[in-house]
């Protein structure tokens, strides 16, 4: 059972990193499909700094940064050049495949130092709640403390309510004084570096080795729970680690040798994934209710 | 500085001069990357672009490829262009080649003129069912599109995984996971004695033609741009909404099962774990290269045809990874996207006060 839940944990910890990213971008009416191309770069990044130098932070910091870099290339076509949303995200996601796999194809098979796990002083030595909540890897905590950060700026500081409101009504957050672009450059850019650093934690942490295509639609995963939790971060973390038993049931059934052939239980996660989004779904007037009123649509100063 | 200012109307110089400006930008910036990686820039990008096309059956391989991203990236065009995001279209191209590939397991010995067109029939509607899958999520529980087709992509590369390392593997295959030789009859005619060039090559540009009457000159089209740009103003116009996404999903799910039957029955010749090289994904550059024109698709699906050879050709030629075709596609849809402001902007210098 311990083992169950620790593992659970970490298969929910990149869709938690990147969809909490996704969140906020969304809060303000950004939807940037390029998650899974973000991830890649971060995983690809974060692995190549870390077999070269051996230092982890760095290699953390450059899974920022290249998540960064591409959501950078995503803000100025649809922020300032105004290209179709949609559109770009795909884009994002397939140069993130391409690019991706031409700089890892030199990494594949070989090994890099991985995260370490850091026990919590007191609180790991509790029984039971202890190994499945403080024995992790330190990105594990700061995805489950970035839940109460984001939670907390968006509903309880006047930035947050900023944020909010440019998502719902950006023309009238303009005409405040706010500036609504710089302020998407930013949270578009803060929503690359979480995809980056959920990339960094599949390549360091949880595989953790190099494979071409190694996000495998978790970035999609990520952004269905984004949808799934109707745009609340504490939502956010019960379906990631919804998404996150799916996923060890899938090796754990396997492991056990049920007599299911193995590519059936891969495609499991991924027709959860599509249940999910139908039980949500089907209260159109829920999704309505939730969703940043102005999702999608382009914004210009100018009219 | 530079700075943009809004046109009144459309341009629709740029709307045609976008893809080409987008192509040659392109260029600049893979060059641009090869010269930082310590290779010479020019030889590169002609290595990419130019060689395939000297080398001898350059052609008939340009045409090969060319034909499954026209198919497809005609029914996405129709899709989009009624804000049906069916981001999917490789889960669809599969099982039209699981269709069309079953069927031709089970009847070995049928002759060519039963089989070919019941295949071609078999793969159309392999793909239609699974983009029904989608047209049903979205229309019955209101889910997302882009999010349900692209989730059953991944589903169809397993459920094909399944096929051919299971039931469907060649017993005589040495365990190889593949799936015995179609017939020959399953192949189906050649456009030259002894090529690659199936039956699609011809069929394609057709559908493409096709698309573009149904879209600009029926009823059905009108109905179908209204509703992508107007959504509201179909509604008040009493256009049935959820009959426009079941088409939409039906015509583009449908031509890219075609694609995947065409795809197996006329270069495989055999289902293995690996149908293509991600074509479904790339057809949706085609389709935005192609200005979402079922016209605009044909030159648009040559040049991204280009690009898979181009990354053979790298490979071979320079020791370079195939890797660098998605870089390049990528790039090129990047740049086209950014280019495409010039539609709608003008550009401007303009000096700070």
């Amino acid at each position: 059972m311990t083992a169950l839940l620790v593992s659970v944990i970490a298969a929910a910890t990149p869709l938690l990193l990147a969809a909490l990213g996704a969140l906020l971008v969304e809060k303000v009416a950004v939807l940037n499909l390029g998650v899974e191309g973000m991830m890649l770069m971060g995983a690809i990044a974060g692995f190549a700094v870390a077999h070269s130098t051996g230092n982890l932070p760095l290699a953390l910091l450059a899974a920022i940064a290249a998540g960064m870099a591409l959501a950078l290339l995503f803000a100025v076509l649809t922020l300032t050049l105004q290209a179709n949303q949609t559109a770009s995200g795909l884009a994002l996601t397939i140069f993130g495949r391409g690019f991706s796999a031409l700089v890892g194809a030199g990494y594949v098979g070989i090994a890099a130092p991985t995260l370490p796990r850091i026990a919590i002083p007191g609180l790991s030595d509790l029984p039971f709640v202890g190994p499945v909540l403080f024995g992790h890897d330190p990105l594990v905590y700061f995805a489950l403390a970035l839940v109460g950060a984001v939670a907390w700026f968006l509903y309880r500081t006047h930035a947050g309510l900023i944020l909010r409101a440019i998502g719902d009504q950006h023309d009238a957050a303009h005409v405040l004084g706010y500036k609504v672009v710089r302020i998407r450059y930013a949270v578009v850019l803060f929503g690359g570096a979480m995809a980056g650093l959920a990339g960094a934690y599949m390549s360091l942490s949880y595989t953790p080795l190099w494979t071409q295509d190694m996000i495998a639609g978790r970035g999609w995963v990520a952004l269905a729970l984004v949808t799934f939790a109707a745009w609340r971060p504490f939502w956010v973390m019960i379906g990631a680690w919804l998404f996150g038993g799916i996923m060890y049931l899938a090796l754990y059934m396997q492991a056990l040798g049920v007599p299911v052939p193995t590519a059936l239980l891969s495609a499991l996660p991924y027709l959860g994934t599509i249940f999910v989004l139908v039980l949500i779904s089907r209260d159109a007037r829920r999704i309505r209710l939730h969703r940043p009123a102005m999702l999608g649509r382009p914004f210009s100063a100018g009219g | 500085m530079l700075s943009l200012s809004p046109r009144g109307t459309a341009s629709e110089f740029w709307r045609y001069a976008a893809p080409l400006l987008a192509l040659a930008l392109t260029a600049l910036i893979t060059g641009a990357i090869f010269a930082f990686m310590g290779r010479p820039p020019l030889l590169t990008v002609t290595t990419f672009l130019v060689t395939p096309l000297l080398a001898p059956g350059g052609w008939e391989a340009l045409l090969v490829k060319a034909a499954p991203l026209v198919l497809m990236a005609v029914g996405l065009s129709i899709a989009y262009r009624a804000n049906v995001w069916n981001i999917g279209a490789e889960g669809q191209y599969t099982l039209g080649a699981l269709a069309a590939g079953g069927l031709a397991l089970a009847l070995p010995d049928a002759p060519g003129w039963a089989i070919y067109p019941a295949l071609m029939l078999a793969g159309l509607l392999g793909g239609v069912a699974y983009a029904s899958l989608v047209a049903w999520l979205r229309t019955s529980f209101n889910a997302n599109e882009i999010l349900t087709s692209l989730m059953l992509a991944y589903v169809a590369q397993y459920l094909l995984v399944y096929l051919v390392t299971g039931p469907w593997r060649d017993p005589d295959g040495f365990g190889f996971p593949q799936t015995a030789l179609f017939s020959d009859a399953a192949s189906g005619p050649r456009l030259v004695e002894g090529s690659n060039l199936h039956l699609g090559l011809i069929i394609a540009p057709l559908i493409a033609l096709a698309a573009w009457l149904v879209l600009n000159r029926s009823v059905l089209g009108f109905q179908f741009r209204v509703f992508g740009q107007a959504p509201r103003a179909a509604r008040f116009a009493g256009f049935n909404e959820n009959r426009l996404i079941w088409l939409a999903m039906a015509i583009s799910g449908g031509l890219a099962g075609l694609a995947g039957m065409f795809e197996v029955t006329g270069t495989q010749g055999q289902l293995t774990i690996n149908l293509g090289p991600g074509y479904g994904f790339t057809a949706i550059i085609v389709g935005f290269l192609g200005r979402l024109n079922p016209l605009g698709v044909v030159p648009a699906g040559l040049l991204l045809a280009l690009t898979y050879l181009g990354g053979d050709a790298a490979q071979m030629n320079l020791g370079l990874s195939s890797a660098i075709t998605g870089i390049f596609q990528g790039i090129l849809l990047f740049c086209l996207l950014g280019s495409d402001v010039l539609i709608t902007h003008r550009l401007r210098w303009r000096v700070r006060a």
